[in-house]
């Protein structure tokens, strides 16, 4: 326990002494986070240095070993240093694909040359990378991808299409799926490859969503020469490699909805409902209804954060963890997505502004961020597809 | 706080759970039913319960208890509601028990305690009134000074445990209006005080449970628990713990009737094929699953927070028993629509899980006043 504790001082001591002080209580949201990459725009210099100054420590990558650019902590000590960053009002130094998806799957089914090219570059913010899974005609049934990968000499030639790529215009490098066997079980002819987005024949189309904003594309692949060197794990092995991926991707899509759960930004749903609604003469909400669903949805929210804190206690205690992520997943969108109706029921008439005259910022980004959370249930695999796994992995129910 | 289960929790959940197996399958509860018997429970059973040393786990080894927490208990508990166990935790141990223990006069603790931690004496707390729903203050049972002592009058319903007990405890006001929190006490009675008349009542789970008349029963002043008028507060510390307590016992009962269903989901064969194979009913197994997993770690955070009294346990415990509330219930009723006619029989022991969710639904407040509590102690 002292060890920690030192820890704790010596990294907070470091915070305080490196961390540039206008970066003190921005906003940590995904549209707002730094995701590195060379087409990154920095909105304030100080993001850079910082970002600079945790990677120089392997703080970007707390936990990666220190040879491919990590800190080599212990997950206490990670955690510690999450813990001193909020305790400080400061932002992660870097979010993104990079360090969600991709390298952990790299540091589990990488070889020693890719981990040395790629997990350096995703630690000092140089590349930034999205995901290649989904197509057209393979959604929920994502192995009925139909993007062919052709062996010519030492190069795969990728012909296909992508859809749902996440931010593929800001990305620098893709992971993706693609068929390297035609004729086989459609699980086994699948491979994991890793290409340049600069590679020529890739063109990237963001897609406009109900929200007005754009994070998603369709990536488009014409004749793409992809190195051999490229595949992550076997040949034709690649499923393996995309479902543990999609385990980490819902665990960050769980953190991520969940975390944010609690409420109408800082204020709470109870602060929240305070600048909307009667209050009666003993100062409550008067609307008796409207008190129940935001006590619902608080009440839920608490226990779904014990249910992760339970997760972890019980993997800290070496117990093995179970089909945990996929449970997260759904109750963390759908939470997520429960706490926006709850708002707009709040906000009533002031949460229809789609721009202009009349409602204020906070109230058009609530309005937006409803919109774009009834995404949060169909990417990274369905609700419907979670509970398939459940039923099957959990509950052992029968195909 | 850790949410996870020490090994010694471990071990006494392991030795639970094995005693549970071999000496209380819910056939027990469904003879005791058949029987008519007017105890409700097993006398031996309590006995043996006793000698485990379950029963005085939350009591100090000063009156004979083990001096252990609720997170204990509730492994305890937990094993115990796998097969709907009825016997008298919540009357003796949870609820009047602890009513002396955090409230009590040395004397009461001497006088009571060690003969509740042997299983040898049985307690009641009489709270509930014919209108008072779940709320602890609406009190009519009245307590008016006389010849030194106290003289109550009221009635009281769904007294658990009242026909075996050797003495109740009961609410009464001894002054404030309804709905105050001023004037509440509670008064240690002996079973045989006379005016004291219990009747039997039957509900659907068939846990003992009475009313009782309170026709001018004559109790000295040493009879108050805690001081007079300010019993309020003690009641509410009381039904809190037995709250968490409840909860633990839901958990295990939800968690036995789930694991049945889906036990079931695999066998039953319709269309030629096990009825689990069916996306419709894997989708709805799998949502009972995620809410017995939320109600599991809102009831271990809850029995935690109890032992080492943190700020919010007041609302960790809503939190428990709303969730367990509603789980329970979905896990019951999701029970008998997925077991088909057969679940509707009463051979089947689904039935029973059915009717004790209910029961333990609208003890100590459903989902919805757990929720309104948790607006109003968040000032909202």
């Amino acid at each position: 326990m002292a060890e920690i504790d030192a820890f704790r001082d010596e990294i907070a001591r470091w915070i305080a002494a490196n961390a540039p002080k206008s970066l003190v209580g921005a906003p940590t949201a995904e549209l707002e986070g730094v995701w590195g990459g060379r087409k990154a725009k920095w909105s304030n210099p100080d993001q850079k240095r910082w970002l600079d100054a945790c990677a120089e420590r392997g703080l970007t990558a707390p936990e990666w070993p220190r040879a491919y650019g990590g800190g080599g902590l212990t997950r206490e000590e990670a955690k510690a240093f999450r813990q001193e960053l909020a305790k400080a009002k400061l932002p992660p130094p870097l979010i993104g694909f990079g360090l969600t998806m991709i390298g952990p799957t790299l540091l589990m089914f990488g070889n020693e040359e890719q981990k040395r090219e790629h997990l350096p570059k995703i630690c000092r913010g140089e590349i930034r990378w999205c995901q290649g899974y989904s197509e057209p005609g393979a959604g929920s049934d994502l192995a009925g991808l139909q993007t062919r990968a052709v062996l010519d000499g030492d190069h795969y030639v990728l012909n296909g299409q992508k859809i749902w790529t996440s931010y593929a215009d800001l990305a620098d490098w893709q992971f993706c799926l693609v068929r390297t066997d035609p004729n086989a079980k459609k699980q086994e002819g699948i491979t994991f490859l890793l290409f340049d987005m600069d590679t020529p024949g890739v063109s990237v189309k963001p897609i406009r969503l109900i929200s007005g904003s754009s994070p998603f594309c369709e990536t488009f692949l014409t004749d793409v020469r992809v190195p051999v060197k490229n595949v992550v794990g076997k040949v034709n092995g690649g499923w393996t490699v995309a479902k543990a991926l999609l385990a980490h991707e819902r665990t960050m899509i769980a953190d991520a909805f969940g975390g944010a759960a609690g409420g109408g930004k800082s204020k709470g749903l109870s602060g929240f409902a305070r600048d909307y609604l009667e209050l009666d003469e003993a100062g409550r909400l008067a609307d008796a209804s409207l008190r129940h669903r935001i006590a619902q949805t608080e009440m839920d929210t608490r226990a779904f954060l014990l249910t992760t804190q339970r997760a972890r206690d019980a993997a800290k205690a070496g117990h093995a963890p179970g089909s945990e992520s996929s449970m997260f997943k759904v109750y963390g969108t759908e939470l997520n997505q429960r706490r926006l109706e709850v708002m707009l029921a709040i906000a009533g008439p002031q949460a229809l502004g789609w721009e202009g005259a009349g409602f204020d910022d906070a109230e058009l980004a609530m309005t937006r961020d409803w919109l774009r959370s009834r995404a949060n249930t169909i990417e990274g695999g369905t609700s419907e597809i979670q509970l398939n796994i459940i039923a099957k992995r959990v509950l052992g129910l029968p195909d | 706080m850790q949410l996870v289960l020490t090994e010694d929790q471990e071990l006494l959940a392991k030795t639970a759970a094995d005693w549970v197996r071999e000496h209380s399958p819910v056939s027990r509860v469904r003879q005791l039913r058949d029987a008519n018997d007017p105890l409700g429970f097993s006398r031996a059973h309590w006995k043996q319960m006793a000698e485990l040393g379950w029963v005085g786990i939350p009591f100090d080894e000063a009156h004979g208890g083990a001096g252990m927490g609720f997170a204990d208990l509730a492994v305890v508990l937990e094993a115990l509601g796998r097969t709907l166990a009825p016997e008298p935790f919540f009357s003796t141990v949870l609820l009047a028990g602890q009513a002396i223990a955090q409230g009590g006069s040395d004397a009461h603790k001497q006088a009571w305690l060690p003969g509740v931690c042997a299983g040898e004496k049985i307690l009641a707390l009489a709270y509930q009134e014919p209108h008072s729903r779940y709320d602890l203050l609406r009190v009519a049972t009245q307590a008016r000074p006389e010849g030194g002592g106290f003289r109550l009058d009221g009635q009281k319903i769904q007294v658990l445990d009242a026909a075996a007990a050797d003495a109740l405890v009961v609410v009464a006001r001894t002054g404030g209006g309804e709905h105050e929190e001023e004037g509440i006490t509670l008064f240690l009675v002996p079973k045989d005080a006379p005016g004291l008349a219990v009747t039997p009542q039957t509900r659907i789970d068939h846990r003992a449970a009475a009313l009782v008349r309170i026709d001018g029963v004559h109790v000295d002043a040493g009879a108050a628990i805690g001081g007079v008028g300010e019993g309020a507060p003690l009641l509410a510390q009381v039904v809190d713990r037995a709250t968490a307590g409840l909860c633990a016992e839901m958990l295990g009962s939800m968690s036995q009737v789930f694991e049945d269903t889906v036990a079931y989901l695999k066998t039953r064969q319709q269309f030629g094929v096990p009825i689990g194979s069916f996306q419709a009913l894997k989708h709805r197994a799998a949502k009972v699953y995620m809410e017995i997993e939320l109600a599991r770690s809102a009831v271990m955070a809850a029995v935690r927070a109890l032992d080492e009294n943190a700020a919010d346990v007041a609302k960790l415990v809503s939190l428990a028993k709303a969730r367990c509330s509603d789980a329970f219930v979905l896990a019951a009723n999701e029970a008998v629509q997925m077991f088909g006619g057969v679940g509707m029989t009463d051979e089947y022991d689904v039935g029973f899980y059915i009717k004790r969710s209910r029961v333990a639904e609208m003890t100590f407040g459903d989902a919805a006043w757990h929720r309104e509590r948790w607006a109003r102690l968040g000032g909202y």
